[in-house]
């Protein structure tokens, strides 16, 4: 039995140590937002935040994030600057990478108030998006961190 | 050209016919029977696509499949727009599979492709939408005991000439009694809610993790299985060993169907670590010595000969035989992975009498009815659930139906409901590709430049053959879908000849997001770029004078021109490339800002793209739409290929496949061409011209031309020294 705790609530599973965190959410705790892309930490899909820091979950041993704090998609508050931006930003399409991606832009913000477009490249180039959104993620970062406004021009 | 466009009309009509009897037309059963989806008690259902609640609430089911198309948001906004209902008061509702459903032109069968949805619903969803109006009106008229004719509707309301008002949700039970109207008439005058950027509705679950794909489907007493499949297509299990597979706890199953061998566990990781103990033999079958290289070589002597008759006006041959003068190029296209996000993954529950199945498909009807045959049921006793589709692209719409017949196959020998999910290996591997493409054109040109003759050799695998649609699809051997962009091209040349070589060679093929307009508009738009340089004139303008009676095309190629400043000096080391192609009804230019890195990286920093799409319903959906075929299309452009070896496909996940990241994204910018034409299709048109505006780019930055996709370094470096 391991313990961790995911979304500021404490949780059980019973999945064996080597279970990469991604199936122990989506298959023990019935928590799909987190996606499964490519299984070796090559596309984000899968991304969660372990301490803070955004971490591929598809290739994090459950047994590694005993008794650390996993936030998720669904520990993103609905009125998160950053989810706020995506929906202004009319971001998704198919949507499938979106709660990854979701979770990397909220790790750079945690980290750089206002990143700038190579720090957005820095921070978002290992999430990959099949629908080619990633000039809406872009403006949708520089909307939630303030630097542009909802539709997209520079602050003055 | 209008020629082949009438044809593929008749054609769809036919395949109608062909693929179960009884034509359906648009305007032969306009919004299906009442009540086909059935209402909740309190509700009022005037037909198949649509519901109003008591509550106040609209919703609209819709017969397509979302796939990042934004068609939760631009079917519902059709028919609101005619019902005059609130916006904010819509939901969607994905439809069952039933009769009422199926597409309006592409035979009685519900799918979604083609980039056809808005296109072949816009009539029948504006006419529900206008029933359902003129209903709650008469209901409203009758309460007030007025003429309805001095009654309106708007924003969720009827209200009579001295301002009185009834909501859509008060009148709902009333307007539930009264008789669908026959010939409801359409708005007159302005639209309030076409042509505006309505936020998408299915936004909001897919930035909380709500939103359900089919990967997501959990059930109780379900299994997750993972199925080893042949390592080369057309292979078969001889005989497995699973004993050390078996001895990985949550291991439930071990069995083998016909598409391999089936491991199902509790959950997926313990089925994909069990999977890797499985000892197999295989038969590999036929196709074991497949390798790109000979397939290269086959292709190659192939273009060398003549090949069927696609399209022949005036007499190419005359002026391309034995003639020194004549410019020839070899363009050369990989099979391409759809390489969805979402790896493919299928759910079925079989019961003795009924099953179960909840997927994203783009071919309902047919994956139904495959999936009965299968289980031994009839297509009716199996409700067929469409989640999320995170991706499709063509792959999801499958006329073999190849990942839910192996799922089906799956939960009969298992006994059990049971989720197949692909890794994304599998999904890499197990085929259904774009074909591989091997083109090699002729021109002559006259004395100022302009093509004279043009003869252009397709070779390649037919997606259509072996597949329902071969027998009105397939004509005189030639499949459309192989020529499609260049048998039709708009350009003016008055002797052209376009032949075609169809291949067999055991790769599993199907359309990809564009079809044939993905290969052929890169040798179009490759080679008109080559002749317009050898003329010395601007590739623009040599394009217009082509184009001058095509004044759509025309005007996309002006408006990207215009907008990308095309002529302006640009940073050192910096160059444009253009192109233009027209498929799918709608009209698309591309201007491609480009520079090379030392080491040969094309960088795409920068693309202007302008769009004639008709009519509009979404204009920030259109724009994405655009977006996304750039960035689709830009992947494929850059790094882009399925090879094999021994008959194995030689990628299997990103690093050796991938895709456009953020760092190389260009900035995008999307112009929409005010008209007021018949609406064309977006989720395709904007993947043809981006690689043909790169290559274009590159020639023009340093005059190395890349005629092989994808461009990589090598194939960069190697173009530049022959510059």
């Amino acid at each position: 039995m391991i313990e961790l705790k995911v979304n500021g609530k404490r949780m059980q599973t019973v999945a064996s140590v080597d279970t990469p965190l991604l199936w122990v959410l989506r298959d023990h705790l019935k928590m799909t937002g987190t996606k499964y892309g490519c299984g070796e930490g090559l596309c984000g899909a899968c991304t969660v935040l372990i301490d803070g820091k955004p971490e591929r979950s598809c290739i994090t041993p459950v047994g590694d994030v005993r008794g650390k704090s996993v936030t998720t998609i669904e520990g993103i508050p609905e009125q998160h600057p950053v989810k706020q931006a995506w929906l202004a930003q009319e971001v998704s399409q198919c949507g499938y990478c979106q709660p990854g991606q979701i979770m990397s832009a909220v790790a750079l913000l945690n980290t750089s108030k206002k990143p700038s477009d190579a720090d957005i490249d820095r921070a978002m180039s290992g999430n990959l998006c099949r629908c080619g959104t990633y000039g809406r993620i872009r403006t949708a970062i520089h909307v939630a961190s303030g630097r542009k406004t909802a539709r997209g021009g520079k602050k003055p | 050209m209008s020629k082949s466009k009438d044809l593929t009309r008749r054609q769809f009509i036919k395949t109608g016919a062909l693929l179960g009897g009884g034509l359906v037309v648009a305007c032969h059963l306009p919004f299906g029977r009442r009540n086909a989806q059935a209402a909740q008690q309190g509700e009022f259902a005037p037909n198949a696509f649509l519901r109003i609640s008591q509550d106040e609430s609209i919703t609209v089911i819709v017969n397509k499949s979302e796939m990042g198309q934004g068609i939760y948001t631009s079917l519902p906004m059709l028919v609101a727009e005619e019902l005059c209902c609130d916006w904010k008061k819509v939901r969607f509702l994905p439809s069952p599979v039933a009769p009422e459903y199926n597409h309006t032109q592409f035979g009685p069968i519900m799918v979604t492709g083609g980039s056809s949805s808005v296109r072949s619903e816009w009539s029948r969803l504006s006419l529900a939408g206008a029933a359902a109006r003129e209903m709650l009106i008469t209901a409203a008229a009758q309460t007030w005991n007025i003429a309805p004719a001095s009654c309106k509707a708007e924003n969720g309301f009827v209200v009579s000439p001295s301002g009185a008002k009834l909501s859509f949700g008060k009148l709902a039970d009333k307007a539930a009694m009264l008789p669908v109207p026959k010939d409801p008439q359409l708005k007159a005058g302005k639209k309030n809610l076409l042509g505006t950027p309505a936020k998408r509705l299915d936004s909001p679950a897919k930035i909380n993790g709500t939103a359900i794909f089919g990967i997501d489907v959990q059930e109780p007493g379900m299994l997750t299985a993972v199925i080893a499949r042949p390592p080369v297509f057309g292979g078969k299990v001889v005989s497995f060993n699973a004993d050390k597979a078996k001895a990985i706890p949550g291991v439930r199953s071990v069995v083998a169907i016909e598409a391999g061998v089936v491991v199902a566990a509790d959950d997926f990781w313990q089925a994909q670590k069990a999977r890797k103990l499985l000892s197999i033999t295989w038969d590999e079958g036929v196709w074991s010595s497949l390798s790109t290289p000979a397939m290269h070589e086959q292709y190659a002597r192939l273009a060398e000969t003549p090949g069927l008759v696609a399209r022949t006006e005036g007499d190419a041959a005359a002026h391309l035989d034995n003639n020194p003068e004549k410019i020839e190029a070899v363009f050369e296209m990989p099979y391409l992975a759809h390489a969805a996000m979402e790896p493919l993954n299928c759910f079925v529950a079989l019961k003795k009498d009924s099953g179960l199945i909840r997927t994203g498909s783009q071919f309902q009807t047919v994956d139904r009815a495959a999936a009965a045959r299968v289980a031994g049921l009839q297509p009716e006793q199996i409700v067929f659930e469409t989640t999320f589709l995170g991706g499709g692209f063509g792959r999801r719409g499958n006329p073999a139906s190849d990942f839910v017949i192996e799922a089906v196959q799956a939960a009969k020998a298992l006994g059990r409901p049971v989720k197949v999910v692909y890794t994304r290996e599998d999904d890499m591997k197990s085929g259904y590709y774009r074909p591989m493409w091997y083109n090699r054109v002729e021109a002559a040109v006259d004395k100022k430049g302009f093509p004279l003759a043009w003869r252009h050799r397709v070779v390649g695998q037919s997606i259509i053959a072996g597949t329902a649609f071969e027998p009105v699809l397939v004509k005189n051997g030639i499949d459309h879908t192989s020529v499609e962009g260049a048998s039709d091209t708009p350009y003016s040349i008055p002797n052209l000849q376009v032949e075609l070589h169809s291949t067999a060679n055991g790769v599993p093929v199907l359309w990809w997001r564009s079809v044939g307009h993905s290969h052929t508009a890169f040798v179009m738009e490759s080679f008109m770029d080559e002749l317009a340089h050898k003329a010395g004139l601007d590739p623009y303008r040599y394009r217009c004078a082509l184009l001058a009676k095509h004044p759509r095309n025309l005007k996309v190629l002006q408006t990207a021109a215009e907008k990308a400043g095309w002529g302006k000096p640009l940073p050192k080391g910096r160059a444009r490339g253009i192109a233009v192609h027209e498929c799918f009804g709608s009209y698309v230019a591309q201007v491609a800002e480009v520079s090379l890195g030392k080491s040969g990286t094309v960088k795409v920093h920068r693309v202007v793209c302008a769009v004639d799409c008709g009519r509009t319903v979404n204009p920030d959906t259109i724009k994405a739409q655009m977006e996304s075929g750039i960035i689709f299309g830009l992947s494929a452009a850059l790094y882009g290929a399925i090879t094999f070896k021994i008959g194995r496909v030689e990628q299997g996940n990103f690093d050796s496949y991938p895709l456009v990241r953020m760092s190389a994204a260009p900035r995008i910018e999307v112009h929409i061409i005010d008209s007021n034409e018949e609406p064309g299709g977006v989720g395709e048109p904007g993947v043809p011209p981006i690689a043909p505006a790169v290559a274009n780019a590159l020639f023009a930055l340093n005059g190395a031309r890349v005629r092989t996709l994808p461009m990589t370094p090598e194939r960069v470096r190697s173009a530049l020294k022959k510059a």
